[in-house]
């Protein structure tokens, strides 16, 4: 996918659509929703800094019980250790570095990896709807 | 949807209806817009009413927290109003519920302003 606010938007569509068929309830859908549009736009704009010759990859697996979904971007490679915790006191007014903190609230388990060639952030939410074998990705 | 405003005017205070998203992108950018010229007009007693706002990420988030700030710094006074409960969730989260001067009601809102 390309390095755009299309995608970002695209992506969150997505997942609203694929976590609602996976049986989650309306308020979940938003927050899983929520935190792939955040991952979207980490990639788009701090990985990948809307460079056209870079991408975006973005997958939905449903597997073991799990919703899980893999972003990765094509940048220099997120550090997790240093973001700044949006929660301090010295930071509560700053205008951004909140992406990361939400999608840890809204997610059972996040995963950044981060390397040379990009980023990957695996999210995943425990599935309790009725319905398996949902497998969706798009490049 | 896309973010809208309207703005009136209520015994001093500027009332801001907000409708939509406030997202990265178009709708940062309108509420950037909307607080700037309200300040260049001498208008710094503002009422953000987003009880049609039924979406913020955390660039949404940023931006309010720039508007308050930019008001703030010039003497003014951003308060919130009728945050639907996605919002509300929000700022508790990102403690900010307590950052920014939250109101229900309209009429007592624009009361407390100084």
């Amino acid at each position: 996918m390309d390095s755009t606010l299309e995608t970002v938007d695209s992506a969150e569509q997505a997942a609203s659509r694929i976590a609602t068929e996976a049986g989650f309830d309306d308020d979940e859908v938003m927050r899983i929703a929520m935190a792939v549009r955040e991952a979207a736009v980490n990639a788009v704009l701090h990985g990948n800094a809307y460079d056209p010759g870079k991408k975006v990859s973005l997958a939905f697996e449903q597997t073991g019980g799990n919703l899980v979904i893999t972003i990765k971007d094509e940048g220099k490679g997120l550090d997790p250790d240093k973001i700044p915790d949006p929660l301090a006191p010295e930071n509560l007014l700053k205008t951004s570095g909140r992406g990361i903190f939400l999608i840890r609230s809204f997610m059972d388990e996040v995963v950044i990896s981060p390397s040379q060639t990009g980023t990957e952030i695996k999210l995943v939410k425990h599935v309790h709807g009725p319905s398996e074998g949902v497998k969706e990705a798009s490049q | 949807m896309s973010m809208k405003t309207s703005t009136r005017q209520v015994d001093g205070v500027t009332i801001v209806d907000c409708s939509g998203r406030i997202t990265l992108g178009e709708g940062s950018v309108i509420l950037k817009d909307v607080v700037r010229e309200l300040l260049s007009k001498g208008q710094k007693k503002i009422l953000l009413n987003l009880g049609d706002v039924n979406y913020i990420d955390s660039s949404g988030i940023g931006e309010l927290v720039s508007a308050f700030t930019t008001v703030r710094n010039q003497g003014g006074e951003l308060k919130l109003l009728n945050l639907t409960k996605k919002v509300h969730d929000l700022l508790q989260i990102t403690k900010l519920y307590t950052v920014f001067d939250v109101k229900d009601d309209e009429a007592g809102a624009v009361k407390s302003f100084s």
